[in-house]
């Protein structure tokens, strides 16, 4: 999947940005972490695909990363799984997951080496 | 890979040659490690579990004890039995593991003393930790099956539900029947390792003898009242691609087997084959038994799902297919690949006195193959419930495909190199 093109303003103007994190979020530093690490195993560590299949996620833009989820839930956007583990999370976690993503640096994973 | 600082190397040497002068490391470590962590088990739970402790706390020394010499993926291997796959595109090194700084030993953990914090080694040594992961996977009820639980028998009926060795007998067993042989496989009660993999199994050796042996029948004994996992999605392939090859008889529970006369014995039935599967009944492995890790039904370890820590045994964490499933947990390799990461992020909160995260979320995606290149998956999403004390799937969340696909395909080898590559890189 290539990196959104979409201009960021756009986003805006739709109203598509996040709330702000709500008080209730716990204060633990590792909480967007912790969220974010239960899409590596599909999408790679980090968001680092091995192949690309699933698309990696590092570095991709915040915004786009949360709309994209968003139209995973409505069914906007159409998917074999994604739908379903969208609607799995609040908006909260979502946003907290996507500005996870959106400050790695892009890249590739290292596949499982051979065995010798 | 000599990441190890040198006094570190010869303190990790020293317990895996049986040097026991390792009681002053047991607390804070020296050499400004914030401590250690052992990990028992190098399957998809414990490598991930090593990985992500060395990789979110990289001053904690971290040491994987894994009786094999090579990772064998379970995920995938249905596909060798099918002839869709080969042994070498599920077989790996830790040697991506041993380049992160993570001390690999092979070697057997056959004791735990939870008040000295040290484990007892096959090759005679003690390793001692500060905190202790146990992720064992699972072993096998053949006392269930009184003719099955001799070794010898093992090696003529076999399991093919620990990926290895047994994968690759089994295939040649299919490959030497007759065509118009008969294929069954016995399936045990839920919960049992992989729900879905029985089925995709059945759906794995159709395809073959669909290809090579077209005369050839499937009887698949299931000891449940009916499909575990997927049910109108493997129906759909058996009464479409493979209509005609596959008999499924449900609450089909084992009794025992004839060796001899190939024949598995039901309640009311005794019933021949060509070549036999039997899938027993399985418990937690092992060394989790022996340690007191087992809480429920004389099988399973609980744990506390925040962190993966034993409700039994303070210090120790338990990881994936041992553990006591929580409410439509299926005890999967994504599921263990989940556990791991919260265990990893518990683990070093507790080491370092930061607080542990409550609101725990996991996720689960398992892919199953119908034919050679066309998969379906079932997906879930749970959160912890502070009031109920466990993680339950979110309402609304999950599901399963409408139908299998080579798209699916395609994102379910996806998925096995993503979660490769996070266990063993």
């Amino acid at each position: 999947m290539s990196r959104l093109s979409t201009p960021h303003v756009l986003l805006a103007l739709c109203g598509l940005l996040a709330a702000p994190v709500s008080a209730q979020q716990p204060a633990d530093p590792t909480y967007a972490r912790s969220l974010a690490a239960t899409c590596f195993t599909c999408h790679g560590t980090d968001g680092r695909s091995v192949d690309g299949i699933p698309p990696s996620l590092a570095g991709q833009n915040r915004d786009y990363l949360l709309q994209q989820m968003r139209e995973f839930r409505t069914g906007k956007r159409p998917a074999t799984i994604m739908h379903q583990h969208a609607l799995g999370y609040t908006d909260e976690q979502l946003a907290l997951i996507a500005g996870y993503f959106a400050g790695i640096t892009p890249g590739r994973a290292t596949p499982a080496p051979a065995a010798r | 890979m000599m990441t190890f600082k040198r006094r570190e190397f010869l303190k990790w040497a020293a317990a895996g040659t049986g040097v026991t002068a390792l009681g002053g490391c047991a607390t804070a470590g020296g050499g400004g490690s914030a401590g250690r962590v052992v990990v028992i088990g190098g399957g998809y739970g414990g490598a991930t579990a090593a990985k992500f402790v060395k990789l979110w706390a990289p001053d904690i020394d971290v040491a994987l004890i894994e009786m094999n010499e090579y990772f064998v993926s379970c995920p995938i291997s249905n596909l060798v039995l099918g002839g869709n796959a080969q042994m070498n595109q599920i077989t790996f090194s830790y040697d991506g593991l041993r380049k992160r700084g993570i001390r690999v030993m092979r070697d057997e953990a056959i004791a735990i003393d939870a008040e000295k914090r040290r484990i007892t080694l096959a090759s005679g040594g003690f390793v001692d930790y500060d905190r202790l992961i146990v992720s064992p996977g699972v072993d096998f009820l053949y006392e269930q099956i009184p003719s099955l639980n001799t070794r010898d028998a093992q090696m003529r009926f076999f399991h093919a539900w620990k990926a290895g060795p047994q994968t690759v007998a089994l295939r040649r067993q299919l490959e030497a029947m007759r065509d118009g042989g008969v294929f069954a496989i016995q399936i045990p009660m839920a919960p049992y390792r992989c729900p879905p993999g029985p089925y995709e199994r059945v759906c794995q050796v159709a395809d073959y003898f669909k290809k090579a042996k077209p005369k050839s029948k499937i009887l698949v004994l299931d000891a449940n009242p009916d499909l575990v996992s997927k049910k109108g999605l493997f129906l759909a392939a058996w009464d479409g691609l493979y209509k005609g090859m596959i008999e499924y008889r449900p609450n089909s529970e084992i009794a025992d087997v004839d060796i001899k006369g190939m024949t598995i014995k039901l309640q009311f039935d005794d019933v021949k084959a060509d070549v036999i599967n039997v899938v027993p009944a399985q418990r937690a492995a092992d060394i989790a038994a022996r340690s007191g890790l087992i809480t429920a039904n004389n099988r399973w370890c609980g744990v506390d799902w925040t962190t993966c820590e034993s409700l039994a045994v303070k210090g120790v964490h338990v990881l994936g297919d041992a553990t006591l499933s929580a409410p439509a947990m299926p005890k999967s390799g994504s599921m263990a690949n989940q556990h791991a990461k919260v265990c990893a992020a518990g683990v070093i909160a507790l080491m370092k006195g930061q607080p542990v995260n409550a609101d725990t979320m996991m996720m689960n995606t398992c892919y199953s193959f119908v034919s050679a290149d066309s998969a379906m998956h079932v997906a879930s999403v749970h959160r912890f419930d502070p009031a109920q004390k466990t993680i339950a799937p979110v309402k609304g969340s999950g599901g399963v495909s409408k139908a299998a696909s080579q798209a699916e395909g395609m994102y379910a080898w996806g998925w096995a190199r993503n979660i490769w590559a996070e266990a063993l890189t």
